[in-house]
């Protein structure tokens, strides 16, 4: 996957001002390159500044120093050519699924006579084929999040963002829905970036796996995997699987008690 | 066939029990006045309430129309007021926090007391009692609707952003419509206190109405015509909050509390 940088997250730092007046460091020194059509994941333990990154690169939020590139462009407000899928479903209650997928592309004014036709497409993809009628309460999680991820994707996105998508899923749920995921970015690739608690899920996802450390969030290693896609969970019983996952865990896990011992002193 | 009796009784005791209780409460009534011998200026009995009631028929039916009238137009002007009010109290804390203190000393005034000043400044006819209404009844409304503005989910709120939803978007395509449930939650306060303010504007102002009918009948010691035009009123405000519900479920289906 030696392909050309499409996102340059440059020495970014990034400081809250939080209700108490005090500055918090959220992101310390953090880059990280990402290749046109690349999956990258990141991980790290809760307040590691993960969210934050990711609101950064849509331009959700400015760095407090440092810049990121895309396309070789600075970002400085949000780009129309990046979605974002967040832990909940969020659709809008009022519309059902087929009108919450389009509803990008009416923020947009792009709305067309096709593009009923492709949001039936991709919710075929998704397996939702059946469902562009229903409302969301009438879906489960799982379904609701398909939907989401329909939605990000309609205005054919260059970069998608994902914010913790399967966070809120059960964990079998989990799995089909991360199979899934790696099925619709094989059929139509996109440049990803994906914020993840789950060790083994950002294993089997990614291309790369950025593992960062918190307070301040910063990025420890981040780790090629060079094993053979299509990947399934039966990979985990693997030796690389799994000397990959412990490289990853011992990173958190070092952050965690170093913090402790901190916290400790 | 037991069995069959005991699904009628269960879907319909939600309507037998209020319905027997208010029967039961009205023999009582009844009885009582009969038992004690009541006078009829003090206490009148259902069935003369009734008969005196429905004697005045024709100038009842005027007298409703002109309170139906008054609280329809207290409330479409809390509507009119409270959609712009609301909307400016959740696009700026610095407008809330101008805008929150001059509503909560709105609601403070006596409504009462404020109603005979309103007929000196703005003459005696129908236009005082519409303000009065409204100030009565905009003040839930405002609160909801700015509170379901702003009970949007941040996600939706940035969703919009990351795709440079105007500001008209955000507030159209997703502020107004995640507020329905909000905003018909401050129009059933809203219809229920138009009735309230509507009857205190007539009591102060008014040659026609339920509550100058209530007025001109108790200076009168007419006390079974006041309790007609009492029942009448309680019935405008049951079925004006119905007639929103209705309107809640018929249009915004999603909205309703149940399910």
């Amino acid at each position: 996957m030696a392909s050309r940088t499409l996102i340059e997250i440059n020495k970014i730092t990034k400081v809250f001002r939080s209700l108490d007046g005090a500055d918090v460091l959220a992101l310390e020194d953090v880059s990280l390159d990402v290749g046109l059509s690349e999956f990258v994941s990141i991980v790290g333990p809760s307040g590691c500044g993960k969210s934050t990154l990711l609101r950064l690169v849509a331009g959700l939020t400015g760095p407090t120093e440092g810049r990121i590139l895309i396309d070789g462009d600075e970002v400085t407000e949000p780009r129309r050519d990046i979605g974002m899928v967040f832990q909940a479903p969020t659709l809008l209650p009022w519309a059902n699924i087929l009108k919450n997928v389009l509803f990008p592309l009416k923020v947009l004014h792009r709305l067309t006579a096709d593009s009923e036709n492709r949001a039936r497409e991709l919710l075929k993809l998704v397996g939702l084929g059946e469902f562009e009628k229903k409302m969301p309460s009438e879906l489960s999680g799982g379904m609701q999040q398909r939907a989401a991820i329909c939605r990000a994707l309609i205005p054919e996105p260059k970069i998608l963002l994902m914010d913790e998508p399967f966070g809120a899923l059960d964990a079998l749920t989990r799995e089909e829905m991360s199979l899934e995921l790696q099925r619709i970015w094989t059929e139509r690739p996109t440049t990803i970036i994906f914020v993840t608690h789950s060790v083994p899920e950002a294993v089997l996802l990614s291309d790369k796996v950025c593992v960062m450390s918190s307070r301040p969030g910063h990025v420890k290693e981040v780790i090629e995997i060079p094993l053979a896609r299509p990947r399934s969970y039966s990979l985990e019983t693997e030796q690389e699987f799994q000397n990959i996952s412990q490289r990853i865990r011992k990173h958190i896990f070092e952050n965690q008690t170093s913090a402790r011992r901190i916290g400790a002193a | 066939m037991p069995r069959r009796i005991e699904q009628i009784w269960h879907h319909s005791r939600g309507v037998i029990l209020p319905a027997a209780a208010v029967i039961l409460l009205g023999l009582l009534w009844e009885a009582s006045v009969h038992i004690f011998s009541i006078p009829v200026y003090l206490l009148p009995a259902p069935s003369v309430i009734w008969v005196d009631f429905i004697s005045k028929a024709d100038l009842v039916y005027g007298h409703t129309t002109a309170t139906v009238n008054t609280i329809l137009g207290g409330f479409l002007l809390s509507i009119a007021i409270s959609f712009p009010l609301a909307v400016m109290i959740a696009s700026s804390a610095v407008v809330a926090n101008t805008i929150y203190p001059l509503l909560v000393l709105t609601q403070s005034i006596p409504k009462v007391a404020l109603a005979p000043i309103l007929v000196v400044a703005l003459g005696a006819g129908e236009m005082p009692r519409v303000i009065v209404t409204f100030l009565v009844a905009f003040f839930p409304l405002v609160t909801s609707l700015a509170t379901g503005l702003l009970a949007v989910p941040k996600d939706l709120i940035e969703l919009s952003r990351s795709y440079r939803g105007t500001w008209w978007q955000e507030m159209w395509l997703i502020r107004l419509p995640w507020s329905v449930p909000f905003l018909f939650n401050g129009l059933k306060l809203a219809i229920t206190f138009a009735v309230v303010g509507a009857t205190v504007g007539e009591f102060v102002a008014a040659d026609k109405g339920l509550g100058y009918q209530i007025m001109a009948a108790t200076s009168f010691f007419n006390t079974s015509v006041a309790f007609g035009a009492l029942v009448i009123l309680s019935l405008l405000g049951i079925v004006l909050f119905q007639a929103v519900a209705i309107i809640e479920r018929v249009l915004f289906p999603w909205s309703s509390p149940q399910e």
